[in-house]
């Protein structure tokens, strides 16, 4: 398969992923906004959004300040937001026209129906109509998911687009986390505290996971669970284990279709190892930030691997 | 007489550069005016060179390098012993007809203002045409260093009435075109009559064709055919065509382009002593 | 004007054409209102598909739905064996011409062309002079555009030598007609043109360059997505089952061109590019060209990639050098061309010029490098201020232009509302040659004027297309 191919497969997988969390995000802040608090917690909310989404900096730089209005604009279809869900959509989507004859019918149907779609719902404003859009972006996710796997044939173009959702759905709950367990820990509050689970209970919506966390531990939400969840748990699609399952699975497919074994497969697997051998106790006595700092760093580095060895 | 060349071209990259394909239009060819002796190419990376000849007839070598670099020298050496035709080339072989010689680029197309000219420089035969045109030229435009680019066009530097040497040779082959007389672009070295051995750049000249001389030099930034002084190394239709290296980087970036060129004149009492410097 | 000849109902003797008589018959019996329904139909198959073709082009999916028309036009098998012997005649004379252009020019020496015309000509390439591409194929596919006056009257309008577009209408055309009217297809033998990719794909694999092998690499290069024909560019790699890939996806070493790939560089040995010599490669042509591959003059000129079609081919269908194609067809093959040319004045003779200019009311005056209908002037359709500008335009340089009479363009029976109506049409069939020989696909695309009385099929200018039928027996 021609490299350029694979490149924008990946990256139709990576920029749908990131179109549906984003979509997440701005879910969960709108459901905390709206809980019974005091205005600072409200603002606190829309703020942690812009957090999770990785773009705080960018969006302070571009002179708003955090408020409903703005943060729902800004990541949903802001025009100075190179990765708001609109342009990462229409990223998507002119990644995957590039390489048209490699998708099935479905799926390109499925990913240019979330174009169209996305195009004829506009900017909305209102709330309701706002949240429409949000379903609307999490159904193309599913979509497209669901086209890929019911129609695709299962060769390097299927892993490579797998491989890229993968990739940034890692990238995405580990960034979750992290801001998650320091930034929106105010001052004086301790963990466990009112407040706290709110967030918590945010960020499990977030994951889509509040219910799949009551399966698994059957009590109280609890931070040191939650992470174990979203770390550590294999059941749990969106976890860090998970994803570098994954991620190591289609390594390995490709790995095997091109009868060669090469430096991000090796990455991936030893990192695999780590998640095998890993307690939730001992990572939060070594510092959560600090462990999933080094695994953002690992995770690109892998990104960083896969473009070496198949993308160029 | 016997003149001596190192040319030196280092590309510098932002980053280091994969992979980089450079076509060098570096070597001369010998005819009756120039024997072409002991003539080397070196590149200070790993480096294929393939040979070939093009439908010009300039020795074109596809450079291709073999594992990443941030930077590439390409150094070529060389002597040939000149003498004087007059600017007269033969001994030759020329694959092209002279009518393609009559063909404009984007590079050489004449506008109203160099039509003018041509036909100001009167009747004639072409010879004679040819001289004086090649003295109006150096009359009217003026040389001056860093008046115009690589890709500045002939009509575009005849407007402003200066240029460099390619700057001159293309209006010439602009108006000489114009005239109804094929010529073309010459890119090569001049050792210099002032001494001035370090050079900053290659030199530039035209050539026209002259029905029963055949090809007849003509250097309008000097305003004189090329004498014994002069090393023709590649010709084109124009700058572009003659151009020394045209190159591309994959992965470099930017890059930055410095060019060291010595061309001296190799004395008999000095000849055991250059070549050892060289050595 | 007289009335034109018509495809189904000839010169006017009120009698229907042999090869038309099935269809007429199966037009008479139809339901009144059965072609507009499967008109209706074909709009939607097309729309469903046309979201496709925005896919592949721009955004305007509406504006690259060109009109299909669902009655067919219909080629009889004498027809058609004379047509094809024509049209393999004159693709060998342009191969050898290309040959002969770029090697020893004979025909120059013999006076056949003149010199001046051939090298000072925009599309001749002096890169490729005294060099033979692999297997000394040139022009490896052309797209002949024909127009009929009469029942033997065709002639060559254009010989479309260098990046001919249209195959994939004629692919797409045939498959929509086969779906829509199954039961005509049943009471015709029509000679089928999907064997088109098959014959395109043996044809680049005899094409192959020395040491390619067993099973030479082939790939479509195309400019890229915002190219107006990416759509066939796609369409046709899709079938032949070869890589789609742009410049970047190519890069030359030591002489050699690989692609890259998952598995790591690959070499390719046939390129079937759509993209102009301008800009194939930055280091021989348009320095500034981002679409090409630099170096790749380097290997093909070394013989270790094919190029389809060749550097240079322009030079055989520039439309001054159309105008010797006859005494071309005759220097190098004895024979007389079995296809007319349309009769043309070169107004860089003086003689032809004051003819053209005695009544340029009557003819179609065209610029010699102009292409698209640009820099035309369509005589009885001007105004006297468009005629006189152009007079002055003539006369200032005259080695700039052709005239030629205007044809009267065959007609074909057309839906038009609820009824059949008679529409002029062309012809454009696709010549494939290979060191294995000439070859034309059965059929061809045939362009429509939809407008009444319009000679301009152009889809730019409400141009449609119709399915050809090629007869057998």
């Amino acid at each position: 398969m021609l490299s350029r191919t694979a490149d924008s497969l990946y990256w139709t997988g990576r920029y749908m992923e990131r179109a549906d969390f984003l979509a997440r995000i701005l879910e969960a802040a709108i459901r905390l906004a709206a809980l019974p608090a005091k205005d600072q917690a409200t603002v606190t909310a829309w703020a942690g959004a812009i957090a999770s989404s990785g773009v705080k900096s960018a969006f302070d730089a571009s002179g708003r300040t955090p408020s409903e209005k703005s943060v729902r604009e800004y990541l949903a279809f802001g025009a100075d937001n190179s990765t708001s869900i609109k342009a990462c959509i229409t990223r998507a989507r002119t990644n995957a026209r590039s390489v048209r004859t490699a998708l099935t019918i479905e799926l390109w149907e499925a990913i240019n129906g979330a174009w169209n779609g996305l195009n004829e719902l506009g900017e909305p404003t209102k709330r309701d109509d706002f949240t429409s859009y949000l379903d609307f972006v999490k159904s193309t996710s599913l979509a497209v998911e669901g086209a890929s796997s019911r129609t695709m044939l299962r060769n390097d173009a299927y892993w490579f687009l797998r491989l890229g959702m993968a990739i940034e759905r890692a990238d995405n709950t580990a960034r979750l986390l992290d801001v998650k367990y320091h930034l929106l820990l105010p001052p004086g509050e301790r963990v466990g505290g009112q407040l706290d689970y709110f967030q918590w209970t945010t960020l499990l919506r977030e994951v889509s996971a509040l219910t799949a966390y009551r399966w698994v531990y059957r009590e109280s939400v609890r931070p040191w669970l939650v992470a174990d969840l979203l770390v550590l748990n294999r059941q749990m699609p969106r976890s860090l284990a998970s994803c570098q399952g994954m991620i190591v699975s289609y390594l390995e497919k490709l790995a095997a279709d091109y009868g060669r074994r090469g430096p991000a497969q090796r990455l991936a697997s030893s990192r695999l190892t780590q998640f095998n051998e890993a307690r939730i106790e001992d990572i939060f006595q070594a510092g959560l930030h600090e462990y999933i700092q080094n695994f953002l760093n690992e995770n690109n580095a892998l990104a960083g691997a896969i473009h070496e060895q198949y993308l160029v | 007489m016997r003149i001596r060349i190192d040319h030196s071209t280092r590309y510098g990259y932002a980053r280091p550069a994969r992979f980089i394909v450079q076509m060098l239009r570096l070597t001369p060819r010998s005819c009756e005016s120039q024997q072409v002796g002991d003539w080397r190419i070196e590149t200070d990376v790993d480096a294929r060179l393939r040979r070939s000849e093009d439908a010009f007839g300039n020795i074109v070598h596809s450079l291709y390098t073999e594992r990443p670099t941030d930077s590439l020298t390409i150094r070529v050496m060389g002597e040939v012993s000149t003498v004087d035709t007059g600017g007269v080339i033969r001994g030759q072989s020329e694959r092209l007809s002279p009518l393609v010689f009559l063909r404009d680029t984007a590079l050489t197309r004449a506008d109203a203002a160099i039509l003018d000219f041509a036909q100001a420089i009167g009747q004639g035969d072409p010879l004679d045409r040819m001289h004086r045109l090649m003295g109006a030229l150096h009359r009217d435009v003026a040389f001056e260093v860093g008046s115009t680019s690589a890709t500045h066009t002939a009509a575009e530097a005849f407007a402003q009435r200066r240029g460099v040497c390619q700057d001159h040779a293309q209006i010439f082959i602009s108006a000489a075109h114009r005239l109804g007389v094929p010529a073309r672009y010459v890119s090569g070295h001049l050792n210099r009559s002032d001494g001035q051995h370090d050079q900053d750049a290659a030199h530039a000249w035209a050539e026209a064709w002259i029905e029963g001389l055949g090809w007849v030099g003509f250097d309008p930034a000097n305003g004189i055919c090329p004498t014994d002084q002069y090393v023709r190394v590649a010709v084109g239709l124009d700058a572009l065509g003659a151009t020394p290296i045209r190159g591309t980087s994959y992965g470099g970036g930017q890059e930055s382009l410095t060019v060291a060129l010595h061309v001296r004149p190799v004395q008999q009492s000095q000849q055991q002593l250059q070549s050892r410097g060289w050595g | 004007m007289t009335k034109a000849f018509d495809e189904m109902n000839g010169g006017g003797s009120g009698s229907i054409r042999d090869s038309y008589k099935t269809l007429a018959a199966w037009l008479q019996n139809a339901p009144p209102d059965l072609l507009q329904a499967r008109s209706r139909q074909a709009e939607l198959f097309f729309r469903r598909m046309g979201v496709t073709f925005a896919v592949y082009g721009d955004e305007e999916s509406n504006e690259r739905l060109i009109p299909f028309d669902v009655v067919p036009r219909i080629i009889g098998a004498d027809e058609w064996s004379g047509l094809e012997a024509g049209l393999k005649q004159r693709v060998s004379a342009i191969n050898a011409f290309l040959k002969d252009i770029y090697g020893p020019q004979e025909c120059i020496k013999a006076g056949v062309v003149p010199a001046d015309l051939i090298l000072t000509n925009p599309h001749y390439r002096p890169e490729m002079q005294g060099r033979r591409p692999p297997g000394d194929v040139w022009c490896h596919i052309a797209g002949v555009d024909l127009v009929r006056t009469g029942e033997d009257g065709f002639y060559v309008l254009e010989d479309n030598v260098r990046t001919p577009s249209g195959v994939s209408y004629m692919l797409e055309n045939r498959e929509m007609m086969m779906r829509l009217f199954p039961d005509l297809f049943a009471e015709h033998s029509v000679r089928p043109v999907e064997i088109y990719t098959d014959m395109l794909l043996r044809s680049l694999q005899a094409s192959a360059p020395d040491g390619a092998g067993e099973d030479p690499t082939i790939v479509v290069l195309t400019p890229g997505p915002f190219n107006s024909a990416y759509y066939e560019h796609s369409f046709l790699a899709d079938k032949l089952g070869v890589e789609l890939v742009e410049g970047g996806d190519l890069f030359v070493n030591d002489d050699t061109v690989f692609m890259r790939t998952t598995e790591g560089p690959k070499r390719v040995d046939v390129i079937y590019r759509r993209i102009d010599d301008d800009f194939i490669d930055p280091l021989t042509f348009m320095p500034n060209s981002a679409v090409g591959v630099p170096g790749l003059m380097s290997a093909y000129h070394a013989g270790r990639v094919t190029l389809a079609n060749a550097v240079g081919t322009g030079v055989a269908d520039d439309k001054a050098v159309y105008t010797y194609m006859p005494q071309i067809i005759r220097f190098f093959t004895g024979e007389d061309a079995i296809l007319q040319n349309v009769p043309t004045w070169r107004c860089r003779e003086p003689e032809a010029l004051k003819e053209v200019l005695g009544k340029l009311d009557q003819l179609v005056v065209k610029e010699v490098g102009g292409s698209g209908g640009y820099g035309m002037l369509v005589g009885p359709a001007a105004t006297k201020a468009e005629i006189e500008a152009f007079r002055a335009k003539l006369i200032a340089d005259p080695d700039d232009f052709i005239a030629q009479p205007t044809l009267s363009l065959s007609t074909a029976p057309t839906l038009n509302g609820g009824d059949l109506s008679p529409r002029h049409v062309d012809l454009r069939p696709f010549v494939l040659s290979s060191p294995a020989g000439v070859r034309v696909a059965p059929g061809g695309l045939t362009r429509v004027a939809l407008k009444e009385g319009s000679l301009v099929v152009n889809s730019s200018q409400g141009g449609g297309t119709k399915d050809t039928w090629v007869l057998d027996n």
